[in-house]
């Protein structure tokens, strides 16, 4: 398919902008969803000028339950809707505090999901459209560095997968999306291998491919689909002794 | 606010030489970086990375600003531009190219910030008669580092705008800038090219060619004797679609499709010698053929960007660039002098160029008067600096200085011998409370 517009929900991230601008770049009308929306001006006047599009910013909050009256409040069903909204977390802190983990679960998991059923529901009435979600190879297999916000890409991962079973018959397809390391000020401060890393431009690049050629799962850098291929492959009673 | 993250990490400049292990914060919302909060600490923007030495980073923190990309407003009307300062000019020309509309100044690289390029006050291959990029900048945001924002211009806080044209950033960091692109009927360039066997001729040619929009030339430094400073001269203009081959004139802005080499590992240190850049010097003077073509406007601005970190091509010790300018009226006897020295100790310069400059700009330390201006690449190492060092007496002995945007190894007084204004920067930088606050590598080599 080629969208002729776009929601973006978490627009303020790196990748958030990215995908913004891959999309407007094909002249899809953009929407930037985002907490703050009024600050998003100056980016909204950025897609305008560059691609000549048409671009509005909505308010947006993944964690305030508020999905149905979000969707309600549109203009119009988007022919695709992408999730970016995420929150890395600090492991040692989600342990020590669990208002800390509850966050991250919520940022990662609950929050997306409950949103993504409010408009996959209306995608499904009208018997077409794209959803995009942006999981995380952390998914793939918990590990002791990050299993809290692991388990809730896990189980991003997991309604993403039912969800696309859910809507195929429907018309409406459904991206996971598992970016590996990408430099973006989520990870600012980390020392990520070059070689392992993406350019949120790619993360943007390889979106838009996925959903133009109907992709189910993508890794944004094929290389992270062999190395958690192998992660996934060792025996628990292995896996449980390793530092990872 | 919060404070943008913060990781230690070693930056260099284009050269690679010097290199410093530096606290770097890259901001994505402006607020961050107009106040990225280190009371203590001093301050100094970062665009891409292309000035060739130690501007781009400092002994505090380093602000990258590359997150601080975005066009905030353009007027197709007049061509007004206004964008944040870590806006790459390869994107400005990639927007604003098919609509008609070209950067009014472009250095040799289109990989750097808007940012930079008002820094550095850049000049291009039209300098002789369009001036510098800050004379196309109608104004700027400039945060001071304690949060407050000013915007200056000519008519606005002139004196701070006036210190930071050129200014190396060390006067705030730069948040967004306004400048005027220039209409363009195509994304073509007529070029010319002539040939002079030496540089009484490469100097006649600039000067009866002060009518032509953009000039430059090639010059082989290992050249000497009767062939001392042969060149070869490249004029440009923007081409009209009737310039064009009658099968391109239906879509005058179309662009051939990028196609990018990459230097995929530094070069041994012995790559580059005196034999294998005389030999390509020599190919290079037979192969450009006398005459006109019409070619795109990436082959003739930016050639080197077609190769994708060429830096590496002086292997991993990096490399220094030598940039001086000379007056007018000592023009001649200095680069006759400063070609000599080098033909002598036959230092393989790769790269060397040579172009007229129009006037002196405004910026208190803008590097373009009138005058010759001559750059230079050599491999870092104990003899090119010594090298230099001769060459620094030269250029101070016939009044000219060097542009701080290349230089990674002057000493302070040299830059006080060269740029009289210095003492106008200064008072304009203790006036605003900048001096202290923001500072560079370079600055504090250079005493300022």
């Amino acid at each position: 398919m080629t969208p002729k517009s776009v929601l973006i929900l978490g627009a303020r991230s790196d990748i958030g902008r990215a995908v913004a601008r891959r999309f407007a770049q094909s002249g899809a009308s953009v929407t930037l969803a985002a907490r703050r929306a009024d600050a998003l001006a100056d980016d909204l006047a950025d897609l305008r000028i560059r691609f000549k599009v048409v671009a509005e910013a909505v308010e947006f909050d993944a964690t305030d339950g508020a999905a149905e009256r979000f969707f309600d409040g549109l203009p119009a069903l988007p022919d695709v809707v992408v999730m970016v909204v995420g929150l890395l977390g600090d492991q040692a802190q989600s342990e020590a505090d669990l208002d800390a983990a509850n966050a991250v679960m919520a940022a990662n998991y609950t929050g997306p999901a409950c949103y993504l059923l409010a408009a996959a529901r209306r995608m499904g009435t009208r018997g077409s459209g794209c959803i995009v979600g942006i999981s995380s190879v952390a998914g793939d297999r918990g590990r002791q560095s990050n299993f809290v916000y692991g388990s809730a890409k896990a189980g991003f991962t997991a309604f993403l997968a039912g969800l696309r079973n859910r809507l195929f018959k429907k018309g409406v397809t459904v991206v996971t999306v598992k970016p590996g390391f990408v430099a973006t000020a989520m990870t600012a401060g980390m020392k990520l291998p070059p070689a392992l890393t993406a350019q949120p431009s790619e993360v943007g690049d390889a979106i838009f491919t996925a959903v133009t050629k109907g992709r189910d799962v993508i890794y944004v850098r094929p290389i992270w689909r062999l190395i958690m291929t192998v992660i996934r492959s060792v025996p628990e009673t292995v896996f449980k002794r390793l530092s990872m | 606010m919060s404070e943008p993250d913060r990781t230690r990490v070693p930056l260099t400049g284009w050269g690679r030489y010097p290199r410093r292990d530096c606290e770097v914060a890259a901001p994505t919302d402006p607020a961050a970086a107009a106040v990225a909060r280190a009371p203590a600490r001093p301050l100094i923007a970062r665009g891409n990375g292309r000035s060739y030495g130690d501007a781009s980073f400092g002994p505090g923190l380093t602000v990258d600003m590359r997150r601080l990309g975005r066009l905030i407003a353009f007027d197709e009307a007049t061509g007004e531009l206004t964008c944040e300062a870590g806006a790459l000019l390869s994107e400005i020309v990639a927007v604003f190219t098919p609509r008609g509309w070209f950067p009014p100044v472009t250095p040799g690289t289109k990989f750097v910030t808007v940012g930079g390029m008002v820094a550095s006050d850049v000049h291009g291959k039209n300098h002789h008669g369009a001036g510098s990029f800050c004379d196309h900048v109608l104004s700027a945001r400039l945060a001071l580092g304690d949060g407050t924002i000013l915007t200056c211009s000519r008519a606005e806080n002139a004196d701070l705008f006036a210190a930071t044209c050129g200014g190396m950033g060390l006067t705030g960091t730069l948040l967004t800038v306004t400048f005027r692109l220039i209409p363009v009927r195509s994304s073509k360039i007529l070029q010319e090219t002539v040939r002079a066997p030496d540089l009484a001729t490469a100097i006649d040619i600039f000067e009866s060619g002060s009518a032509r929009t953009y000039s430059v030339a090639w010059i082989d430094c290992l050249a000497s004797g009767a062939h001392l400073g042969r060149s070869v001269i490249i004029f440009g203009e923007h081409a009209a679609p009737q310039d064009l081959d009658p099968s391109e004139q239906a879509t005058p802005f179309a662009r051939p499709s990028p196609r990018g080499k990459r230097v995929p590992v530094d070069f041994p240190t012995v790559a580059l010698n005196r034999l294998s850049v005389s030999l390509f010097n020599q190919v290079y003077y037979r192969l450009q053929k006398p005459g006109r073509k019409v070619v795109d406007i990436d082959p003739y601005f930016y050639p080197l960007d077609a190769i994708q970190d060429w830096n590496r091509i002086y292997g991993r010790h990096g490399f220094v660039q030598y940039q001086c300018v000379l007056p007018l009226e000592t023009s001649r006897d200095g680069l006759t002098a400063l070609l000599t020295e080098i033909a002598r100790v036959g230092q393989a310069s790769f790269l060397a160029v040579l172009k007229r400059l129009g006037h002196e700009s405004f910026g208190h330390l803008s590097f373009p008067r009138a005058g010759y201006t001559l750059a230079l690449d050599f491999p870092a190492n104990p003899e090119t600096f010594a090298l230099l060092d001769r060459l620094d007496r030269i250029v101070t002995e016939a009044g000219g200085r060097l542009y701080l945007a290349k230089d990674a190894r002057m000493r302070a007084p040299m830059l006080r011998a060269g740029y009289p204004r210095l003492e106008q920067f200064n008072a304009v930088r203790r006036r605003y409370g900048l001096d202290g606050r923001f500072r560079s590598a370079l600055s504090d080599r250079l005493e300022i």
